[in-house]
C-alpha cells in the first residue's frame, strides 16, 4: 500500500472487461472527475477496504492505491507516469480508447 | 514420441504446406477450450478466486495488462495459412479493436480480449487449428525457427519438421510443465542463423556430420532478460536419433537444478553460469546415459510424416531470369527499391522470398489492422501458395513468389500500407510493446520507436547506412531482444521520469555478442540525438563493406563512447 503522503484514488480492472477502472462515490467509474480522492491514510484505507470488498464479490481485480496530485478544479491527476498512462490509454493509438465518459459496464 | 492418430483431417482443397492437425489434435484442443470456458464461468460466478484462476488462464494466454486483457496466440515456428491470417483478421474486428500485435515469438497478440469473450475466441482458433495453449507460463513455449524454412538458399534441412516434433514433445508434458521458468527453443537448419538459437534456452543448428548424416549442434543456456547470455554449445552434434532423449536429458537437469528460489535466478542460462558448462554437460550427459530411451525411440515414419506436411508446393519452371521483374523495375523507382531491399533470393530459380515490413515510417512495429491481415491473406492465395511465415522481427515473410509476380504483390502491398522498403535496415525496429500496453514495463518503447522511423525516413539514407538492427525494450525482460541489438535500447524508469539506457555491439547471429552500454541513460527526447550521432560516427568511420556492427569491433567500443553525446537536434514527436 502506498503511504498516504499524498492523496490517493483507488485502481482496479474490471474482471470480465479487463478495464481500467477507478473508485467512485457509488461504483467503479472510468472518468478520474468522478473517482473519490483520499486525503489522508485513514480514508485511503477506507477506499482500500471497499475494493477489497468488490475483488471478493469477484467484480474487480488487482485493487491498489495510487498517489494523485488535485487541480484547483479539483480533478485528481496521478503522480505516477504508469498510472497517468492507465487513465490516458496508449499514447500510440489514442483513437481507440474510449471515451472516459462512458459508463462501466 | 506421441503416437498420432492416422486418421487425418480432410482438407483436401488446401495445399499442404504446414502441419495438419490429426483427430488427437483436433480433439485435445477443443477439450481445452471447453475446459477453459467452465473455468471462466466458475470464475465470473465466484466458484473461483482471481489467485486460483490467474494460473488457468496464463495456461491459456491470456494475461492482464495495463488497460485490459491481453491474448497471445500461438503461431508454431511462425507458419500461417491464409485461412488462419483471415481468421486472425475475424477475431480482432469481431473481439478485439480491429488488429493484432506480431512478436518477437513469432506470435500474435490481441490487446483487447474480454474475459467473457475468450472461450468464443480460443474456439474461433480452434476451427482453423489454432490456440493460445503454452503462450505463458514455466513450460515450454512455442518453439520459434528461420523465417526462411524450406526455401533458403544456405540450408542445409527445413528446421520446421524438427520445430514440429518439439512442439508435439513438449505439448502439455507431464514432467515440464511447471517448470523453475518459461523455456524457449529456437531451431535453425541453415548456416546464417536467422532464429537468433545463440540467445535461447536451447538453440538447436541442423548440421551435417560425418558421412553426411544429419543432426544438431545443440547450444544450451543462451537468453536475454535482466542477465543476458550467449548460449554454450554441449553437443556440436547430436545424432537425429537422439533429440528427443537428450532435449529431454536437458530438461530433467534443468527442472532438479534450475533455482527456483529466485524468480530472477531461475531461467536455465543462470544454472549454466553458476555451474559451468563443463559441469552442465557432465550432468546432461550422465542422465542422457541413464535415460529409459524406450519413450524416446527416434521413430522415423512419424517423422517422415511430419516431414511430408512441409513439402516445397507445386513450383512451376518459370526463368531464372524474369524479364517481368526487370522491365517493372525500370519502369518503376519504387518498386525497384522494394525488389532490392524486401526481395530475398529463392533456393528455387525464378521465386523469391518476399518479406512484408510492419514497420511504416513513423508506424507501431507489429502490428497489423484486419484489412492488412487479410490483405496478405489474400496475397498469399494469390501469389504464394497460401503461405505466410511471422518473423521474430515482426514482419510478415511471403516465401513462395514468383518472380513475374513480383509488381502485381507489390501493387496490392502498397494499396494497403504494406510496401514499406526497409527491411533489414535502420527503420526495420524490433519494439516491444512497452508501457503503452504492458504491465510490467518500465518505460514506452513504441513511442521511441516511431521517433527514430521518422529521423531516418528517407530510403536513400537508410540505405546508404545499411544492415543495421536497433531493438527496444520497455523493461529489463528484454522482450523487444535489446541486448542484442547492433544499437539496443532498454527503457526504464529514473527519478520518476522514463530514461533509455543505449547499447551498442549486440548481434542475434552465429557470432552472437551483448550490446554493451554507452553510458548514463537519457530522456526520450533525447533518443534519436544519440543515435543520429551514432550513425554519423559509424559513416564517417566505416571502411567499404562494413555495416555497423562490423564497424564498431574493428574500432572498439571506448571509441563510439566518445561519440555518443555530442550536441543535436532535439527528438521529436515523443
Amino acid at each position: 500500500m502506498a503511504q498516504a503522503t499524498h492523496p490517493q484514488i483507488l485502481f482496479a480492472s474490471d474482471l470480465r472487461r479487463g478495464e481500467t477502472l477507478l473508485l467512485g462515490e457509488s461504483g467503479w467509474v472510468r472518468d478520474p472527475r468522478r473517482a473519490l480522492v483520499a486525503r489522508d491514510a485513514a480514508s485511503g484505507a477506507d477506499l482500500l477496504r471497499r475494493g477489497e470488498a468488490d475483488l471478493a464479490k469477484n467484480r474487480v481485480v488487482d485493487v491498489y492505491l495510487a498517489d494523485v496530485e488535485v487541480g484547483e478544479d479539483g480533478v485528481p491527476s496521478p503522480l505516477h507516469y504508469r498510472e497517468k498512462r492507465r487513465l490516458a490509454g496508449p499514447s500510440v493509438r489514442p483513437d481507440l480508447f474510449a471515451d472516459p465518459e462512458e459508463p462501466s459496464r | 514420441m506421441n503416437v498420432h492418430d492416422p486418421q487425418f483431417v480432410d482438407r483436401r482443397n488446401e495445399p499442404a504446406i504446414s502441419y495438419r492437425y490429426d483427430q488427437h489434435d483436433l480433439a485435445f484442443v477443443r477439450s481445452r477450450v471447453a475446459e477453459f470456458r467452465e473455468q471462466v464461468r466458475r470464475r465470473l460466478a465466484g466458484a473461483l478466486t482471481e489467485e486460483e484462476f490467474r494460473p488457468f488462464r496464463l495456461m491459456n494466454g491470456l494475461y492482464l495488462q495495463l488497460h485490459a486483457y491481453m491474448l497471445r496466440v500461438a503461431i508454431p515456428y511462425g507458419v500461417l495459412t491464409s485461412r488462419q491470417m483471415r481468421r486472425l483478421a475475424d477475431i480482432a474486428d469481431r473481439y478485439d479493436r480491429g488488429y493484432g500485435h506480431f512478436t518477437t515469438r513469432q506470435n500474435l497478440q490481441f490487446n483487447w480480449p474480454k474475459l467473457v469473450e475468450t472461450p468464443d475466441i480460443l474456439e474461433a482458433l480452434a476451427e482453423v487449428e489454432m490456440h493460445a495453449i503454452q503462450t505463458s507460463g514455466n513450460c515450454v513455449r512455442n518453439v520459434t525457427s528461420d523465417q526462411f524454412a524450406g526455401v533458403a538458399p544456405d540450408e542445409i534441412e527445413d528446421p520446421r519438421p524438427t520445430a514440429e516434433f518439439l512442439r508435439q514433445w513438449s505439448s502439455l508434458h507431464p514432467e515440464f510443465s511447471f517448470l523453475p521458468r518459461k523455456f524457449k527453443i529456437a531451431v535453425s537448419g541453415a548456416a546464417n542463423d536467422r532464429a537468433a538459437t545463440r540467445v535461447h534456452d536451447i538453440g538447436l543448428r541442423i548440421v551435417e556430420g560425418e558421412g553426411g548424416a544429419r543432426g544438431y549442434e545443440v547450444a544450451v543456456g543462451g537468453g536475454l532478460g535482466r542477465t543476458p547470455f550467449i548460449g554454450k554449445v554441449l553437443r556440436p552434434f547430436l545424432p537425429r536419433e537422439d533429440l528427443l532423449a537428450y532435449i529431454e536429458a536437458i530438461l530433467r537437469v534443468y527442472n532438479r537444478f534450475g533455482r527456483r528460489d529466485n524468480k530472477f535466478k531461475a531461467r536455465i542460462k543462470i544454472l549454466v553460469h553458476e555451474l559451468g558448462a563443463e559441469e552442465v554437460i557432465r550432468l546432461v550427459e550422465e542422465e542422457f546415459a541413464a535415460i529409459d530411451r524406450e519413450p524416446f525411440a527416434y521413430d522415423a515414419e512419424e517423422f517422415a510424416r511430419i516431414e511430408s506436411f512441409f513439402a516445397s508446393p507445386p513450383y512451376e519452371a518459370p526463368p531464372a531470369r524474369s524479364e517481368t521483374l526487370e522491365a517493372a523495375k525500370q519502369a518503376d523507382a519504387a518498386f525497384a527499391t522494394f525488389a532490392a531491399v524486401n526481395v530475398a533470393r529463392h533456393k528455387v530459380d525464378g521465386y523469391a522470398i518476399v518479406t512484408v515490413s510492419l514497420k511504416p515510417i513513423g508506424g507501431i512495429p507489429g502490428d497489423a489492422s484486419s484489412a492488412q491481415m487479410r490483405a496478405l491473406a489474400d496475397a498469399a492465395d494469390a501469389f504464394g501458395f497460401g503461405e505466410l511465415r511471422v518473423t521474430h522481427t515482426q514482419n510478415i515473410v511471403l516465401p513462395h513468389v514468383k518472380q513475374d509476380d513480383l509488381f502485381a504483390l507489390w501493387r496490392k502491398l502498397d494499396a494497403v500500407g504494406l510496401a514499406t522498403a526497409n527491411a533489414g535496415l535502420i527503420t526495420d525496429i524490433i519494439s516491444c510493446p512497452g508501457l503503452d500496453y504492458c504491465a510490467l514495463a518500465t518505460a514506452r518503447s513504441i513511442p521511441i520507436a516511431q521517433a527514430i522511423s521518422k529521423r531516418f525516413a528517407s530510403i536513400e539514407r537508410q540505405r546508404a547506412i545499411g544492415e543495421l538492427g536497433i531493438k527496444i525494450s520497455g523493461c529489463i525482460n528484454a522482450c523487444g531482444h535489446h541486448h542484442v541489438g547492433a544499437i539496443g535500447i532498454l527503457g526504464l524508469e529514473k527519478k520518476g521520469q522514463e530514461s533509455y539506457q543505449i547499447t551498442i555491439g549486440g548481434d542475434p547471429t552465429l557470432e552472437a555478442s551483448i550490446g554493451e552500454a554507452l553510458g548514463p541513460g537519457v530522456t526520450a527526447e533525447e533518443v534519436p540525438d544519440v543515435i543520429e550521432n551514432l550513425v554519423d560516427f559509424y559513416l564517417s568511420r566505416r571502411i567499404e563493406g562494413e555495416r555497423f556492427i562490423d564497424t564498431w569491433r574493428r574500432l572498439g567500443h571506448a571509441r563510439f563512447k566518445e561519440a555518443w553525446r555530442k550536441e543535436g537536434v532535439d527528438g521529436v514527436d515523443i
